[in-house]
């Protein structure tokens, strides 16, 4: 058994597939460094991540599959699920050994396995635009903290730039230690020293952070929300299903 | 904005939450730069679910639940004794921009009870509208109610700064909107429905000469229909449905259950439950005409008026159709690959994209997605013939596929007759 060894990097990966094409060697399984060894293996092969190879491999995926199926291999990789790399490194080794583009064969179990995770990483997209809750601190930025369960915070972030262009905004992944601050022209990504304020291990301002009206809004919202639900029609079951528990502890009509 | 307000959208959002739809849909608009808002796509983004279930996408409020008609079938009828609101004009639009900025709402569903006339409402809806978007330059997704009754240029003017207008047919048949509505007849309806059209192609007409003409309604109108109020079968509805889908602009149906919020008046059934499962199989039924390229006879028709409860429209037509079927998966045209229960748009793309490599047999069907539980009995594929729905006949299909029955005794119980049914 063979086992290339990197520093999980996408550019890692792609190194990867680089070495293994021109040492004609390919692995049976990636490793991240520091991670331990497997009880049984021939060989272990550490490469070095390198721009210039990664930027080969990519130029030549762009020749093989199309944009869309780039953007995927990307969003697949953000979703740090274990052997992910094992799983895109087998897709880029079949395009790139195919003649034409093997990204519609979803007979394919890597192909189909990776239209899975790339389903389920835009899914988690599509729950941070529909669930960040802003709050209106006292300076007049909006704060908000969220916890996706796969690193789609970077993929969102261009929804909220072009939404909310003219106020100043804060998106922090409470999960992940870093977030994005939108100061009305870019956006910077900015990491808290201080990981243990109240507000983001609750995700709540406190009220002498808050804006005056902010405390307002909150309760105009929560009322509204109470007030829409119709009660005949009462479906906990499809509640949970389309609102998951485990966005509610940042939902401000969930508190 | 204090505490008055809060009451007052309490009162407001309880009125309006009996109006089903909810779609957000069908316009694009990017942030003219340094404003508020924009709308994503071809879909629109759901921000909430009530605990019914039920989306909350746009703030479903209404301008002022008083209301000079007398409608049997609706909350805010001019002889209900429910505690009445009117926001002002300001006061809603604050609260708009206020929860669209913290990411609550995606824009604004607004609608109203009629006060003193149709155009004197709707004008005040217009005027919503209007300072959303010129004042305070706000790009979100707007939808108007069309105030039935309204003049011709306030509907045109509406449809310059709303995305969607909507009408609300509410009962089918003319006979009975009479009968529970007596104040209001199909032509108030369908008046506004034509001008909202006739506004939208003129517009269409327009923008193909000029560039700069701005857009009429670019998310088209919606309607909604009351189920179960009145005596309608499910063929008059989804006839009526799939006419209105004949027209240019009309892009949604709504189907609302009927929710017995009147129980006094006798002209209406009292049930004790909204029939949800009647309505479901109505969306489902409109999903058939809008996406699966159904028409309508065969879903109803004169020997099969209403849907059938216990199975879906698909499986239905499919179990009328033995003759139909089986067909190849691997070979069979996207039109008919859709006709088979089990098989949805996206299953049936990814089966033609897939299969110019492979052959499909049942493990690669079932991996794509395809419900193999209903699909089995009509598909043949890369595998050995299975019991299709011509061995097992469609009755014997039927009994596999509709839900069992709960069981209610315990059979390890002995049961005593007691004959008193007798």
């Amino acid at each position: 058994m063979t086992l290339f060894i990197y520093d999980h990097t996408f550019e890692g990966l792609l190194t990867c597939v680089f070495d293994a094409y021109f040492r004609k060697t390919f692995p049976d399984s990636l490793l991240m460094e520091g991670e331990p060894l497997p009880l049984f293996y021939d060989e272990t092969i550490h490469i070095a991540t390198d721009e210039e190879k990664a930027g080969r491999v990519w130029r030549g995926l762009q020749k093989k599959i199309s944009r869309h199926a780039l953007s995927s291999l990307t969003y697949c990789w953000l979703s740090e699920l274990p052997k992910v790399d094992e799983i895109l490194f087998r897709y880029i080794r079949k395009a790139i050994n195919s003649p034409h583009s093997i990204e519609t064969n979803f007979a394919d179990p890597d192909v189909l396995n990776l239209a899975k995770i790339y389903k389920r990483v835009d899914g988690e997209r599509i729950h941070l635009m529909q669930f960040v809750r802003f709050q209106k601190a006292a300076d007049g930025t909006f704060f908000a903290a969220v916890e996706p369960q796969f690193n789609a915070l970077p993929l969102a972030v261009d929804h909220f730039k072009d939404r909310f262009a003219d106020q100043r905004w804060l998106i922090y992944d409470v999960k992940r230690q870093y977030g994005y601050y939108y100061n009305q022209t870019e956006i910077e990504e900015v990491t808290f020293e201080d990981p243990h304020q109240a507000h983001l291990v609750t995700g709540m301002l406190n009220e002498t952070l808050m804006d005056n009206n902010e405390k307002l809004f909150q309760e105009l919202w929560k009322t509204y929300f109470k007030s829409i639900c119709i009660k005949e029609r009462w479906n906990p079951r499809k509640h949970r299903q389309d609102m998951p528990v485990r966005y509610w502890k940042y939902l401000t009509e969930k508190q | 904005m204090n505490e008055n307000t809060l009451t007052k959208l309490k009162i407001l959002a309880e009125s309006a939450k009996y109006d089903v739809s909810c779609s957000s849909s069908g316009t694009v608009r990017r942030n003219q730069s340094g404003t508020l808002g924009n709308t994503v796509g071809g879909w629109g983004i759901c921000h909430s679910f009530a605990e019914d279930g039920r989306c909350i996408s746009l703030l479903k409020i209404m301008l002022t639940n008083y209301c000079i008609y007398d409608c049997a079938y609706c909350i805010n009828r001019r002889s209900n004794d429910i505690p009445r609101a009117t926001l002002s004009v300001s006061e809603l639009v604050d609260l708009t921009i206020e929860f669209y900025r913290r990411n609550y709402i995606e824009g604004l569903f607004l609608s109203s009870g009629v006060v003193r006339n149709p155009d004197y409402t709707m004008e005040r809806l217009v005027r919503v509208a209007k300072d959303l978007r010129l004042v305070h330059k706000f790009n979100g997704y707007i939808h108007l109610k069309s105030i039935p009754g309204a003049s011709r240029e306030l509907v045109n003017e509406a449809g310059l700064y709303a995305d969607r207008l909507s009408v609300n047919i509410e009962i089918p048949k003319e006979e009975n909107l009479k009968l529970l509505a007596p104040e209001k007849d199909h032509k108030s309806v369908y008046q506004p429905m034509r001008y909202i059209q006739q506004g939208v192609l003129t517009n269409k007409e327009d923008r193909k000469k000029f560039r700069h003409v701005p857009r009429f309604v670019p998310a088209g109108q919606s309607t909604q229909m009351i189920v179960g109020a009145t005596s309608e079968s499910d063929k008059d509805i989804l006839y009526l449905s799939s006419s209105l889908y004949q027209h240019p602009t009309m892009r949604r149906v709504y189907y609302s259950g009927y929710i017995s919020v009147n129980t006094y008046d006798k002209r209406l059934p009292t049930l004790k439950q909204p029939p949800l499962v009647r309505e479901n199989r109505l969306y489902q039924a409109d999903w058939l005409l809008r996406f699966y390229q159904f028409k309508v006879e065969e879903i109803v028709d004169d020997s099969y008026p209403n849907l059938d409860l216990e199975i879906d429209p698909k499986l239905g037509w499919a179990l009328r159709h033995p003759e139909q079927f089986p067909i190849d998966i691997n070979r069979a045209d996207y039109e008919m690959i859709l006709r088979v229960p089990g098989i949805g748009v996206k299953s049936a793309r990814q089966i033609i994209a897939s299969r110019r490599f492979s052959k499909l047999g049942f493990y690669e069907l079932k991996k794509i997605g395809v419900v193999m539980k209903k699909a089995q009995y009509f598909i043949t594929c890369n595998e050995l013939p299975t019991q299709t729905v011509n061995e097992l006949t469609p009755i014997g299909v039927r009994r596999l596929l509709a839900p069992k029955p709960k069981k209610k005794v315990d059979e390890r119980q002995l049961i005593l007759n007691f004959a008193d049914d007798e």
